[in-house]
This record gives structure tokens, C-alpha cells and sequence, in this order.
């Protein structure tokens, strides 16, 4: 297929067109709405399922009963939004049903900002919902990897019967870039074994997520802990540059990855052996290349778009063995390529074991918060 | 002002000094003037907190002078009754769309409205989301198109209009609900009595008040400002008739 | 005999928008292209004698731009008793 210039959100929703989504339920919110938008277009146009729920709360129950027949089927939100949706996911990973939802963050906490963020990561990643689930959640950094993760999305979803969210910074769903979309499918067929739709020459089957008696709450609990185990030794997905011989790792996702490449290498070009690693799943976390790394670098410096949500999962990795040092912009705003090349040369000349490298980050930002 | 002159008009005190951004012709400007002089009005600038929502008039509390609180989409009726019921001797309004107040917010409203919260809601209802970009709303006419009903509201798969005033007047806690319209002076004029009766229900402790106001989307639309008055007054009044849906028998004798 | 009267229209608040134009009864304002605000619309502006202080451009404007007043009429001589 020849590569386009399409904007992020665009291009995410006609990739999920292009591999067969079945539905669509969504609602406005800045600034994903160009794909519900989108969806709006397409999809009556090929005789499929589109809504505008009434709200979040009525979009993700209504992706809940689309899910309980087997047909691929999607919502996309923001921050706040996605928030709301939170007690629908839990149902939704309770019942084991495939999922796909695209969130698109921005600026927060409350009613925040519409300008981009990567403050749900904790939300995202660790669960925002009640109970024991693991999400997958994969983090493009550019259009591509945005409409390639988008289409990885449904596929892993229907492998493991589980929610997969793809989450990007505003920036992702408003950029325009040159990208390759799939060509065009049929929806599938095939229906699985646990699908609701009519018990018409076969026996009933029921989906749900009460488990009333604890003991089968728990052999439940337990296939989903092992489905996770499984899913962690698979999915991990991360890009590294210039680790080879890296001292100083910079650990960024999505935006504040692609960012703090260009002072990687802005870096390298004063001699400092810097690289990064890029995740790309953040679940599952790429532990096992951090903990690597850390046999053998001086130091991390991790870098996000929010107050050092990852940050832990990498002082989890890294286990005190190095420094773990950090840098963020909260509320919307995005660093510049020379801040982050700034921190790379402090970090590089003095790297500091710190407990909480937040409090000393926190002093730094003074210099670029207006006064 | 010549000593042999009077003023007949000037910006109420209880409007701030910010400009507001909404579109040029955008009447909810129309809309904001009249509640400010009404609350100049009745005197209750000092005592009235206003609840702002999330939609085109997300930044309420910049171009009102008085206490205001922002609330999530939907949810004002919520945070109003909150803002009452700790402190009934103040007065509290909500100023919703009809994403905020019909979609997201249906929960919301017609349980303050049930309960008879003694608050007062000012609904403005222009056919769309305006702030997000013009997506369809659960008041966006049969056939319009909206950005997300690119070919038209289609009333097969996305139903009919709601109509607020006249579902919520089925309550019992309401005590005045009416829709008005803002596209004439006339009807403007019309308007500001209901905004001061509702108020006064306020004031009286008669029960739950909402004056919805017919309004104009003129960038949404796709229309100049003028143009947009028109087609409220031509598409819009057929399917929202002005009207008094509730009044509470205490306020028949107050005017309409 | 009709009573005079005369508007200020702020060009802090003014967006050019036209609502009083076309709703003054009088006829007597216009969009001024040869000027801008520090917004950058044309503002409105009266643009003839006529102006009576009715009000009702004030009454549509949705920016609150416009302060209106009106000459006081002199009362009547009471008749005769």
C-alpha cells in the first residue's frame, strides 16, 4: 500500500477499519474526537455498527455487550474519559472478552488541559480499574507505529481473550506524518466458542463477571494471573538505539521517546555514550532488557511527559544497582530536545543514586515554570 | 454622560470585565448578559455561585462576577446539589449545553430536577457539541449534519431529538421549567422574565428551576451570525415550542 | 416627537458580529471596515442621527459592548385645572 500523510488519530481509526472492526462506540472529547469522527464516515459506509454513546460510561457498556458476541469491536477516549470507562474495563477483563481501546492523553489531573500528556500511564498500566488485570498497552511514537499497533491490537486481544489499550500522547493523535496503511479486509467470521448469540442448536452459554461463590472468584483470578504470566513471557516490545555500548541509558515512551532521540544523538555528538530505550509495550514492561542494561551502564535517566509514572517500574528494573535519575514536564506541557540533552550532560558528568530523584527534578523545573 | 441625559443600559456589574471568547454572534453571550442582570437585579451577585460545564462555556467563571465552580462534563446538577445543600441560604445556578446536560449529563439533571433541588439551570440548547466541533447531540434535528452524522441525523439508527423542558416538567420536584429562545428581541426580552422567575423560584424555595434557551452555533452551523438567527427561528422552533412546561402554582401570578 | 438618544459601543468587548445592525429599529449603525478593534474585528458604530436609546441593540449584543442613553424628556405642563 503507498504511505499517505495522515493524522494520527485518523490513520489508528482507518486501521482498525481496514482489519475488520466490526464497532465502534465513542464520544466526543479533545483530542481524540477525529476518530469518532472518522468512524462516523466509514463505518456506515461499509455497513458496519457506529455509535455516539451518551457519555464514556455508555460507550465502553455498550463495547462490553458488542464484545460478548465475538465481533471486534473498539472505543476510543482522553484521559478524563478514559477514566470513566474504568469500572466497564474491570467487567470487561472480568469476562475475559477481547477489547481494543485507543486513549489519547492529555493534560491533567480533573478537567486538565486538551494539550498532550502521558498521565494516564499508571492508570493505563497498572490498572485504573478495581481488581486483578492486566491490560496489554502498547505506546506508539509515530503515525506508523500508531496504525502498526493499532492493527497488532485486535489480533492480540482475540489471542488471549483480553483488553489491549493503545495509548498515545495528544501529540501522536494530532501529528500528521507519512504512513502505510493495511490493505482492506473483510470482517472475519469465525465466532468463538464462548460468543453470545443465541442458543439456537446448541446449549446456552452465559457471560459474566460475578463469580458470587469466592472459591470460583479465585480460580478465576487465577486463570488470569497465569494468562498474564504468559502474555509477559510474549508481548514484551521495545526499541533500543545506541545501546550497544551505552553508559548512560535514557528510558522515554511515545512523544518524550521520540524526543529524547534527537538528544541522544545530539549527545553522542559530544562524545557522551548516550542511548535509549524506547518500550513499546509498557505492559509487559520490558524488565529483563532493564535489568540487562543495568549489569552495565553508569546510569538511567528516565524522561516522561508526566511526574514519573514508568520511573518506578525502571527503579523497579534496575533494583538500586545504578542511579536512576529523572526529568518530566507535567500538565500538557512537551520538553525541547535541549532539555533533555541538558539532563543527559548533568546525569552523564555526575550521575547521583538518589531515593527520589523527583525531589531534585522538582528544583529544576523552577528554572523553565514562569514566575 | 450630558445632564440631560439617562442611562438606559450598561454592562451589568455581575458580568466580569474579561471578554468572553465565544464565536462573534454567538448567543450565548445574549444569554450571559441576561442572567447577569437579572442576578443585578434581585440583588444576589454576592450570594450566587455559579456552576460552570464543560462545552463551549467551559470558561463561565471568567466572564461572570461572582463565586463559580467548574464541574465534569455532565455532572453540574451533581456539584450544584452539593454547593445547596451546605449552604441554603446561597444561591446556586448551572449553566449547561446539551452535550453536557442531555447526553452525558441525563443521569444527572433529571435526579436534581427529581429531587427538587432548589437550584436553578440555565440550559442552552443549539442543536451540537459546539466546543469539540460540531458533533451531533442528542438535540441536533433529524437530517442535520453534524460531524458525526456526516449524512444527516439519521432517526432510524440515532433516534429523535430529546426535548428537556418537557420531559423534565413530568417531575414532581420541578417547580418552573420553560423554554424560551434568544433569536429576537422580543424573545430575548421573553427570555430575561424567565430567568428572573426562575431565580425568584430560587429565592422562594418553591423547588427545581430550568429556563432552556433556544440558541445559536453560527461557526458550527456553518453560518454567519445573522443568518444562524434564522435558521433557529425556521428548524429549530418547530421541533423545541416555547412554552411554560411546569410552573409552579405559587409563581402563576408572577409573569411569564 | 421622538427622543433622542446615543450609544458607546467598547471596542474591548465588540466582535463585529452585526446582531445590532440588523436589529436596530432606527437603522442608524453600521460595521465600521475602516477601522479595527485591538481584537482585530470591525467594530459597530452609529452611522447616521436617528439614534432614539431604545436599547434594543444592546438587548441582542452578546458581548455587552454597548452602553446606551437617552435625552430626558422635559415633562409636560400639567392642563389646566
Amino acid at each position: 500500500m503507498p504511505r499517505e500523510l495522515l493524522k494520527g488519530n485518523e490513520a489508528m481509526a482507518e486501521a482498525a477499519i481496514r482489519v475488520g472492526l466490526e464497532a465502534y462506540f465513542g464520544y466526543p472529547i479533545t483530542p481524540q474526537t477525529e476518530i469518532l469522527e472518522w468512524m462516523a464516515r466509514r463505518m456506515p459506509e461499509l455497513g458496519r455498527v457506529f455509535v455516539q454513546a451518551e457519555s464514556e460510561l455508555g460507550a465502553v457498556n455498550m463495547v462490553y455487550g458488542a464484545a460478548c458476541t465475538g465481533a471486534r469491536v473498539m472505543s476510543s477516549s482522553s484521559s478524563p474519559g478514559v477514566s470513566l470507562m474504568m469500572e466497564g474495563l474491570s467487567y470487561i477483563a472480568g469476562t475475559e472478552l477481547p477489547v481494543v481501546l485507543i486513549d489519547i492523553m492529555r493534560g491533567g489531573p480533573g478537567l486538565g488541559n486538551i494539550a498532550p500528556s502521558q498521565g494516564d500511564y499508571n492508570q493505563m498500566v497498572h490498572g485504573g480499574g478495581h481488581g486483578d488485570y492486566h491490560p496489554i498497552v502498547l505506546a506508539p511514537a509515530t503515525v506508523q507505529e500508531a496504525v502498526d499497533l493499532t492493527v497488532e491490537a485486535f489480533d492480540l486481544a482475540e489471542k488471549y481473550r483480553n483488553l489491549v489499550f493503545v495509548v498515545a500522547d495528544g501529540n501522536v493523535g494530532q501529528i500528521m506524518e507519512p504512513a502505510e496503511l493495511p490493505a482492506l479486509r473483510e470482517v472475519k467470521r469465525a465466532t468463538p466458542e464462548w460468543a453470545l448469540t443465541g442458543a439456537e442448536g446448541r446449549e446456552r452459554r452465559f457471560l459474566s463477571s460475578i463469580y458470587i461463590d469466592p472459591v470460583y472468584e479465585e480460580v478465576t483470578n487465577k486463570r488470569l494471573q497465569e494468562r498474564w504470566l504468559d502474555i509477559q513471557k510474549n508481548e514484551v516490545r521495545f526499541r533500543e538505539y545506541y545501546l550497544e555500548d551505552a553508559d548512560l541509558v535514557v528510558v522515554g515512551f511515545g512523544t518524550a521517546g521520540r524526543i529524547a532521540l534527537s538528544a541522544v544523538r545530539a549527545a553522542r555528538a559530544e562524545g557522551i555514550r548516550a542511548g535509549l530505550l524506547r518500550p513499546v509495550a509498557l505492559s509487559p514492561y520490558p524488565y529483563a532488557a532493564i535489568d540487562e542494561l543495568a549489569k552495565r551502564a553508569s546510569a538511567f535517566l528516565v524522561v516522561e511527559m508526566n511526574a514519573g509514572q514508568m520511573l518506578e517500574d525502571v527503579q523497579r528494573a534496575v533494583a538500586g544497582r545504578v542511579p536512576v535519575d529523572f526529568y518530566g514536564r507535567m500538565g500538557g506541557m512537551v520538553p525541547f530536545p535541549d532539555e533533555i540533552l541538558d539532563e543527559i550532560r548533568r546525569v552523564a558528568r555526575d550521575p547521583r543514586a538518589l531515593a527520589d530523584p523527583r525531589v531534585d527534578w522538582l528544583k529544576r523545573l523552577e528554572k523553565v515554570l514562569p514566575h | 454622560m450630558a445632564a440631560t441625559e439617562q442611562l438606559v443600559y450598561e454592562r451589568p456589574h455581575s458580568l466580569s470585565e474579561t471578554p468572553n471568547s465565544y464565536c462573534p454572534g454567538c448567543t450565548h453571550g445574549v444569554a450571559h448578559h441576561l442572567i447577569a442582570e437579572v442576578l443585578d437585579e434581585l440583588n444576589l451577585r454576592e450570594r450566587t455561585i455559579g456552576v460552570a460545564p464543560v462545552g463551549c462555556s467551559v470558561f463561565a467563571y471568567n466572564y461572570f462576577n461572582m463565586d463559580f465552580a467548574e464541574a465534569a462534563h455532565g455532572r453540574a446538577p451533581a456539584m450544584a446539589t452539593g454547593l445547596k445543600r451546605v449552604q441554603p441560604g446561597r444561591i446556586v445556578f448551572t449553566y449547561q449545553g446539551d452535550g453536557d446536560l442531555a447526553s452525558i449529563g441525563m443521569g444527572e439533571i433529571v435526579h436534581a430536577a427529581g429531587r427538587g433541588e432548589l437550584i436553578t439551570v440555565i440550559f442552552i440548547n443549539n442543536a451540537n457539541y459546539g466546543m469539540t466541533g460540531g458533533q451531533m447531540a442528542p438535540t441536533t434535528l433529524p437530517g442535520q449534519k453534524t460531524t458525526s452524522s456526516p449524512y444527516g441525523r439519521d432517526v432510524e439508527t440515532t433516534g429523535y431529538p430529546i426535548r428537556m423542558a418537557e420531559l423534565l416538567a413530568t417531575l414532581e420536584g420541578a417547580a418552573y421549567v420553560v423554554r424560551r429562545s434568544l433569536h429576537d428581541p422580543k424573545n430575548i426580552r421573553l427570555a430575561k422574565k424567565a430567568l428572573r422567575t426562575a431565580f425568584e423560584a430560587q429565592v422562594r424555595g418553591l423547588g427545581f428551576s430550568m429556563v432552556e434557551l433556544l440558541s445559536t452555533c453560527p461557526t458550527n452551523w456553518g453560518l454567519t451570525p445573522l443568518e444562524a438567527l434564522k435558521w433557529l427561528e425556521q428548524n429549530m422552533l418547530p421541533a423545541y415550542p416555547l412554552g411554560d412546561y411546569k410552573v409552579a402554582p405559587a409563581l402563576a401570578s408572577a409573569r411569564p | 416627537m421622538a427622543v433622542g438618544g446615543r450609544v458607546v459601543i467598547s471596542e474591548i468587548f465588540c466582535k463585529g458580529c452585526e446582531l445590532c445592525v440588523s436589529a436596530c429599529p432606527q437603522q442608524v449603525l453600521e460595521i465600521a471596515t475602516d477601522r479595527l478593534t485591538p481584537k482585530g474585528f470591525h467594530p459597530a458604530r452609529l452611522k447616521a442621527e436617528g439614534c432614539t436609546g431604545c436599547a434594543i441593540c444592546a438587548l441582542v449584543c452578546p458581548d455587552a459592548a454597548i452602553t446606551v442613553y437617552r435625552e430626558l424628556q422635559p415633562r409636560p405642563a400639567p392642563a389646566a385645572a
